[in-house]
């Protein structure tokens, strides 16, 4: 009993670092209707931007959060203004936008191994690997955190939207971009606002998810299986990213402890097409429908 | 540097991109659906061309068609699962498939797991080019064919709009499938040359970053264009291969520079035309009458 619960906990933490990163996935879907491929890179520079804020500046944990949060926020906006703005003024077709996504994470992903180099890195080591026990559980230090600074990040994004103004306009433009647009609502500081508040939650899971393992160029095939989450969950919706995240973290590490853990990705995969086949909006997903 | 046996090599793997590529034109410029997955349909080709050869003793030619027409099988049973589903949808499930296929060869112990499977019968580069021209000449005109055909009009007609085809009486979805499995047959038989080529396989070769190099190419080229296709896969193949002393750097400008064509020119190169004998005299003609014109005018 005592280790199933212990796996519950394992699942729990991996689960909620990917909903940081599929909730990113989620925002942009939900405003501008394409899969943001790029969104892998920004979460890896965000891992580097805090290994680096810890190890050359050595700044203190919190303070290299913040940095690598508003650094990720940081590159996520400028992304968007030189690979998708243009785009968006043209309305070019959604599938554009994924190429150029996918133009962007190939770049981003070589500029880090032409100029820091293709080798893994780990971070320093801050917290005590020694783990909490509670009765006969033990819970790693890493673990706890990564499920507490995860559950904060995600509250904060989640009163952003539901109770302040700049919510309100979100969720108006999710459903109707033009009519929020008529309406008042501009349309161009929304998509700022979404970026920057999905960089920098990128950022602060990259951090997170390097501190739990280590920090490599292509660790943007690792957050893939964030955006499957955000699919499982149904692509644009808050809540669904996160019940898919947490539902795919608790997944993957019971498939681990059967013994299935070079499964694993793969697992994933097949979870994301059986999803598409049987119910392609996933659990809480927006319908979308072809106009004529 | 430039010695005869290297430009052999990079022309023999231009032709194996070009095969994939012209399937994938199929698919994505004529028939309007994108797939980040043919990796997959080039890996499941070329893993049962490499085991046909090796373990059956197959003759290459024979042990080609029969990675192809797997692949084809396989591209069936995915279109039938997925070719229902709207817009993004379906490029995202071919991503998934794609990745799946490679994680199973990984899994795989008969077919040697991540290692990959080395010891394939491989040719002499001169007589292996001639293998590949030849194919991909046959490959070429049987495109042409099908894109001039009642065909290939009701594809182009799907991609320009689906809901009025459909309205008209087109078979929205036996034709997607079609041009699905046709790719995937081009796909499948471009695995089987790159296996032979090379002489192992390995299931890293096919991830997803190849079958995005794939659509780029076709969208670098132009979409709904057959020699745009054919001057990409030139383009696309050679200058990774010359900038070679730039390794790290190539994939860098190769990622800005999709950004850059989706930004700038996203109808490609040829931008849904084609380069012939009759378009480039048309050109002249143009030319010439639109230099009468405007004496006529001034006079």
């Amino acid at each position: 009993m005592s280790s199933f619960l212990q796996q519950v906990i394992n699942g729990l933490s991996i689960g909620s670092v990917y909903a940081l990163m599929a909730v990113g996935y989620s925002l942009v879907y939900s405003i501008m209707n394409f899969s943001n491929f790029a969104h892998g890179g920004v979460i890896m520079l965000g891992a580097y931007i805090g290994l680096y804020a810890l190890s050359l500046l050595s700044l203190p944990f919190v303070a290299a959060l913040v940095v690598a949060a508003f650094g990720a926020g940081l590159i996520a906006v400028v992304l968007e203004k030189i690979a998708y703005s243009p785009l968006r003024r043209r309305n070019a077709p959604g599938l554009y936008f994924i190429i150029s996504a996918m133009g962007a994470s190939i770049f981003l992903e070589n500029f880090v191994v032409a100029t820091i180099g293709p080798t893994f890195r780990t971070y320093p080591q801050i917290f005590d690997s020694k783990p909490f026990m509670i009765g006969d559980i033990a819970l790693g230090r890493i673990d706890v955190l990564m499920f507490v600074i995860s559950a904060i990040s995600l509250g904060i994004l989640m009163f952003i939207i539901e109770k302040t103004k700049v919510g309100l306009a979100i969720r108006a433009t999710s459903y109707s971009a033009k009519g929020s647009a008529f309406m008042g609502v501009n349309v161009d500081w929304i998509i700022f606002v979404i970026f920057i508040l999905g960089g920098m939650l990128a950022g602060v899971a990259g951090m997170l998810f390097g501190m739990r393992y280590t920090v490599y160029p292509q660790i943007g095939i690792i957050t893939n299986k964030s955006f499957i989450a955000a699919v499982f969950g149904g692509l644009g919706s808050l809540p669904g990213a996160v019940v898919g995240s947490i539902l795919l973290g608790l997944i993957e590490t019971f498939a681990s402890v059967a013994g299935y853990s070079t499964y694993r990705d793969l697992i994933a995969f097949a979870l994301l097409i059986l999803i598409l086949v049987v119910r392609p909006t996933g659990l809480m997903g927006k319908a979308t429908e072809d106009k004529a | 540097m430039f010695s005869w046996y290297y430009i052999s090599g990079i022309l023999i793997l231009t032709g194996i991109n070009l095969l994939t590529v012209l399937g994938l034109s199929l698919l994505t410029g004529f028939t309007g659906l994108f797939s980040f997955g043919h990796a997959g349909f080039m890996a499941i080709g070329a893993y049962t061309a490499a085991t046909m050869t090796m373990q059956f003793h197959m003759p290459l030619l024979l042990a080609l068609l029969l990675g192809g027409v797997v692949s084809m099988l396989v591209s069936l049973i995915i279109g039938r699962l997925t070719l229902n589903l709207k817009g993004d949808y379906f490029c995202i499930a071919t991503l998934g498939f794609g990745e799946a296929t490679r994680l199973i060869l990984d899994n795989v112990q008969y077919f040697g797991g991540s290692r990959g499977l080395p010891g394939i019968p491989t040719y002499e580069n001169n007589e292996y080019l001639a293998i590949v021209v030849f194919i991909n000449v046959l490959a070429i005109v049987a495109m042409v064919f099908l894109i001039r055909s009642r065909h290939g009009r009701n594809m182009v007609a799907i991609r320009e709009e689906e809901l009025a085809s459909q309205a008209i009486g087109i078979n929205v979805f036996r034709y997607k499938i079609t041009s699905l499995a046709i790719s995937a047959l081009y796909a499948g038989v471009a695995g089987g040359l790159m296996a032979h080529y090379l002489g192992y396989i390995q299931p890293i070769m096919f991830q997803l970053i190849k079958s995005t190099e794939l659509t780029i190419i076709v969208i670098f080229g132009g979409l709904g264009s057959i020699t745009g296709s054919v001057i990409g896969a030139i383009v696309l193949t050679f200058l990774p291969e010359v900038l070679r002393t730039f390794f790290q750097w190539r994939l860098v400008v190769y990622g800005a520079a999709v950004i850059l064509i989706m930004i700038t020119r996203p109808q490609g190169l040829m931008g849904g035309k084609e380069l012939n004998l009759k378009a480039i005299w048309r050109w002249v003609k143009r030319r010439r009458g639109g230099a009468e014109n405007d004496s006529s005018a001034i006079s």
